[in-house]
């Protein structure tokens, strides 16, 4: 364990002790430069385009508009929790088997927005899924297999996979 | 440093199955690494500050300052060019640092490396430029009788097409004035690459680009070093578009690796990307159609006007496309066209999906519905009368040659039902829940759009791919130097080496420039060439199977659809059966059938081939508000033969989007030569709301001679006729005569 006066982060599960000076930069920046956490992407760090989606203590945010001090002692999970076992989960299959995959630049956010939207929408309507996702841009698919995707992993989607 | 791996495949299928992304998986996971996610020991981070005006004067340049900041290891000025200072994708005509002039809003001055990306902007900040303002020249049309801005001229190309008897007249003469905005490919990973140095003064770059030799014949120009050092590998690529054919940051990030002796890593902010790529071109474009009365184009008169910016880029070609199938898939027995590709202190234009059909397309579909509502005729009618076939000539009086099944694209789309009522539901309103229309003030329009593409390069480019099939004791590689952006290749390269050698147990060797090139990848060529070049080299190497085991047996056996089987017809055995334990090592370069120049009444056979599509897009207008819902859009598209169903589907969907965005959204907005709105908050795309839901009425499997398995190119035909379908839904909604796109609140609303 960190000694208890030193800032540190909680990501995944790990309690990783930071330096005083990575304080000011944004948690993205934090979580790919200095933690190797490079899933989440950097698209627009203007919280526009939700490819940097995290969950802060349960909530879905853009890394790029979080301060690393700010996000100190909070619970945060990237992407790389989805498949901590390295099976993939329910919608990360999905994704992969309707082609809802194609440059995958915008994959990590979606995933991340659509696993936070299906943990209190178990049974969507198409509208209720585009709406979910329309924070978080794709510029290659078109959306249509991804709405698919989210269609499919609805009807067997667990709350509990991915890392929680 | 993570690098793009050698990916396998997991999923046996041949061509012709919707057949698994090898990388999905690793996208899936967010372990796929781009080359934003690159990262080396001792590594540094460059930045480029650029010019805030778009037309001035660089008196002097002050380093000093920036320099003397602690974790700041290079400021490097066009001085430190060491070979050429010029790069360019067709000619070089671009600094790669300016070093007298600045010609556009945003032109690299000077390059940073520093221990951190905020000491890196903190020395940007503190390098001193002195301009001397100038004034900048940014309209189009002007340029044309205007001062140059370059020593090469404002004019970069001057086309005119002569197609049959000029003096040929119809009964009916329709008039118009058109306006393309100018769009960006804003793929979502930015510029991004690494650039390592060795201690022999030779240099490996990692990035993601389009066109890995074309990027490494600039960058040895500009570092005057010989080929094999400079060495280029593919990182992986988030979207391209078009809006990675040129360089960016390629030869900055080599001359910073190479002075202070250390990896040195580049990621433009989107900012910058909005700054760093060339865009789609602006267009202006005057039409004249006649017709006969019973529905025949006769003749178009035409002119085009391309804004290319301050460089040239693709400029060219651009406006050789926009020229060449400026009177649409239709027939016509005379055209006469001019077109300019201009130089202005606008940023510099090149490719973008659709690289010149669009700007033309938008304006020829919105001619054709105003000759069909002049003349009583359906506009779904006139396009079939109209409609080109296999041995028409275009008006360049090359004869297509090849699959044309432009009636087969209409009527199938024409005969696809329509959509239902929208959803009672506020979101599923013209403005959404943000801004809440009245459901009575609802209109709905339908509109229908149909497209030429050309594929592949034109007018005698020397094109070509290069692959290379390796079996090592039965182990099956692939490499060509193709460049996946996410369209699918990787795929496509599985596909076709199981399908020739029947085994789906298939490595791809990461793209570099260690083998030839395979041109670009983009004018949706690049299943045609790399694809060809592909399934070339595992023929090859099944040739060299029959012909070894005949010295080692004395038998002779044929191919049979992957099936080796003897001269007397006793023995059979899979290819992949025959190839355990034996290896083989063969290269191979494809080309396609030559083209020509277009002679100097713009005759030739400069095209390779043509893809064909129609979209029809069914709107929900708030006119009051000025508020655009799209409710639908629907294709048909000529594809030759679909060789992964999925990944077809993916292109289209994709395609359609970005012509949505075009036809109501999408536009760098200009001031006086300064771009207003580059960032995401204010350059609009599409987001899952804002697209509607794609149907796809037909594909039209009609094989194209020559190309590998009949297969035609699909990526760029979705985006070029969904902006004009949409656009004339909205006329159809609101009666308002839209000729500009894209199409903003304001053109719509009722005053």
């Amino acid at each position: 364990m960190p000694n208890e006066t030193q800032p540190h982060l909680n990501v995944n599960g790990e309690t990783l002790t930071i330096d005083d000076a990575w304080l000011g930069e944004s948690l993205l920046y934090t979580l790919r430069e200095r933690l190797g956490l490079y899933g989440s992407k950097n698209a627009c760090e203007q919280g526009e385009c939700g490819s940097c989606s995290i969950m802060l203590d349960e909530t879905l945010v853009c890394a790029c508009l979080v301060l690393t001090g700010s996000a100190t002692g909070k619970d945060i999970k990237t992407i790389e929790s989805l498949a901590p076992e390295g099976s993939l989960s329910t919608i990360q299959q999905a994704f992969v088997d309707t082609g809802a995959i194609q440059c995958g630049f915008c994959t990590p956010g979606l995933l991340i927005t659509i696993k936070d939207f299906l943990d209190e929408n178990t049974n969507p309507t198409d509208l209720e899924i585009r709406e979910a996702i329309s924070g978080n841009l794709c510029r290659c698919t078109g959306y249509g297999r991804i709405v698919e995707a989210v269609r499919i992993a609805s009807k067997t989607h667990d709350e509990t996979e991915g890392g929680n | 440093m993570t690098t793009i791996e050698s990916y396998e495949s997991k999923t046996k299928s041949g061509v012709g199955v919707s057949a698994q992304r090898p990388d999905a998986v690793p996208k899936a996971t967010g372990e796929f690494p781009f080359s934003s996610d690159l990262s080396s020991h001792n590594m540094l981070w460059g930045q480029t500050l650029r010019s805030p005006y778009p037309s001035a004067r660089i008196k002097n340049i002050d380093i000093s300052e920036a320099l003397s900041i602690s974790g700041v290891h290079a400021i490097l000025t066009a001085n430190d060019v060491p070979g050429k200072n010029l790069f360019g994708l067709e000619h070089p005509d671009q600094p790669v640092l300016a070093d007298d002039l600045i010609r556009y809003a945003g032109e690299p001055i000077a390059l940073v490396a520093a221990e951190h990306p905020e000491i890196a902007a903190k020395a940007i900040n503190a390098i001193h430029v002195t301009f001397e303002e100038l004034t900048p020249l940014i309209d189009a049309e002007s340029s044309i009788t205007a001062e140059p801005i370059h020593p090469e001229g404002n004019v970069i190309r001057h086309l005119k097409i002569d197609y049959g008897d000029p003096s040929t007249t119809g009964d009916l003469v329709i008039e118009g004035t058109y306006e393309v905005g100018m769009q960006d490919q804003a793929f979502m990973g930015t510029e991004s690459g690494m650039a390592v140095p060795s201690p022999d003064g030779s240099v490996d770059l990692y990035i993601s680009t389009q066109w890995l030799h074309s990027d490494q014949n600039q960058i040895i120009e500009a570092l005057d070093l010989p080929e094999d050092m400079v060495r280029l590998t593919l990182a992986g690529v988030g979207g391209a578009f078009g809006g990675r054919e040129d360089v960016s940051m390629h030869v900055h990030l080599c001359m910073l690796a190479l002075h202070t002796g250390r990896p040195v890593k580049m990621v433009y902010d989107r900012n910058e990307s909005f700054l760093g790529h060339v865009h789609r071109h602006p267009a202006k474009i005057w039409y004249r159609h006649h017709a006969t009365k019973d529905g025949h184009i006769v003749k178009v008169e035409g002119k085009i006007i391309l804004d290319g910016g301050a460089y040239a880029s693709t400029t060219s070609a651009v406006l050789a496309n926009a020229c060449c199938f400026s009177t649409g898939p239709y027939r016509v027995s005379s055209a006469q066209i001019e077109g300019w590709g201009v130089r202005t202190n606008n940023p510099p234009c090149g490719a973008m999906r659709g690289f010149g059909n669009v700007q033309t397309c938008f304006a020829i579909e919105a001619q054709m519905d105003k000759v069909a509502s002049a003349l009583g005729i359906d506009p779904v009618e006139l396009r079939l009368i109209n409609a080109l076939e296999q041995g028409d000539s275009i008006i360049t009086g090359q004869k297509i040659t090849g699959a044309a099944p432009v009636k087969e694209v209409i009527s199938s789309l024409a005969g696809h039902p329509m959509p239902g009522p929208a959803e009672n539901n506020l979101l599923a309103r013209p403005g959404g829940t943000g801004r809440t229309t009245d459901q009575k003030h609802i209109k709905r329009g339908v509109g229908f759009a149909v497209s030429i593409k050309n594929l592949m390069f034109a007018e005698g480019f020397d094109d070509s791919s290069e692959a290379l099939c390796q079996v090592d004791d039965g182990n099956v590689a692939i490499h060509t130097a193709c460049v996946e952006v996410g369209q699918g290749f990787i795929t496509l390269v599985h596909q076709i080496a199981e399908e020739v050698l029947g085994t789906s147990d298939i490595t791809v060797i990461p793209a570099d420039t260690s083998i030839g090139s395979a041109g670009s990848t983009s004018a949706s060529r690049q299943t045609w060439m790399s694809g060809g070049a592909v399934l070339k080299a595992c023929e090859a190497v099944v040739v060299k199977l029959i012909e070894q085991i005949f010295e080692d047996e004395g038998v002779k056996y044929e191919n049979l659809d992957g099936t080796l089987v003897s001269e007397d017809g006793t023995k059979t055995i899979p290819v992949a059966e025959a190839l355990k334990g034996r290896s083989f090592h063969e290269k191979v370069v494809h080309r396609h059938a030559p083209t020509f120049p277009l002679n100097n009444k713009g005759q030739g056979d400069a095209h390779v081939s043509f893809a064909f599509a129609a979209h029809r897009a069914v709107v929900d207008v708030d006119q009051e508000l000025g508020l655009v819902r799209v409710i639908e859009i629907a294709t048909s598209q000529d594809v030759g033969r679909i060789l992964n169903p999925l990944q077809a589907v993916g292109q289209i969907e994709g395609g359609i989007t970005q012509g949505l965005g075009l036809a109501v959204l999408e536009e760098l907005v200009m001031k006086n030569g300064v771009i207003q709105n580059a960032n995401f908050t204010d350059y609009l795309l599409p987001t899952a709301l804002d697209t509607p839901p794609i149907e796809i009425a037909a594909l039209i499997e009609e094989p194209e001679p020559g190309a590998p398995f009949g297969a035609k190119g699909i990526g760029e035909p979705p985006t070029i006729s969904s902006t004009p379908a949409v656009v004339a839904a909205i006329r159809d909604a609101t009666g308002v005569d839209l000729r500009r796109v894209p199409v903003r609140p304001e053109d719509i609303a009722l005053e």
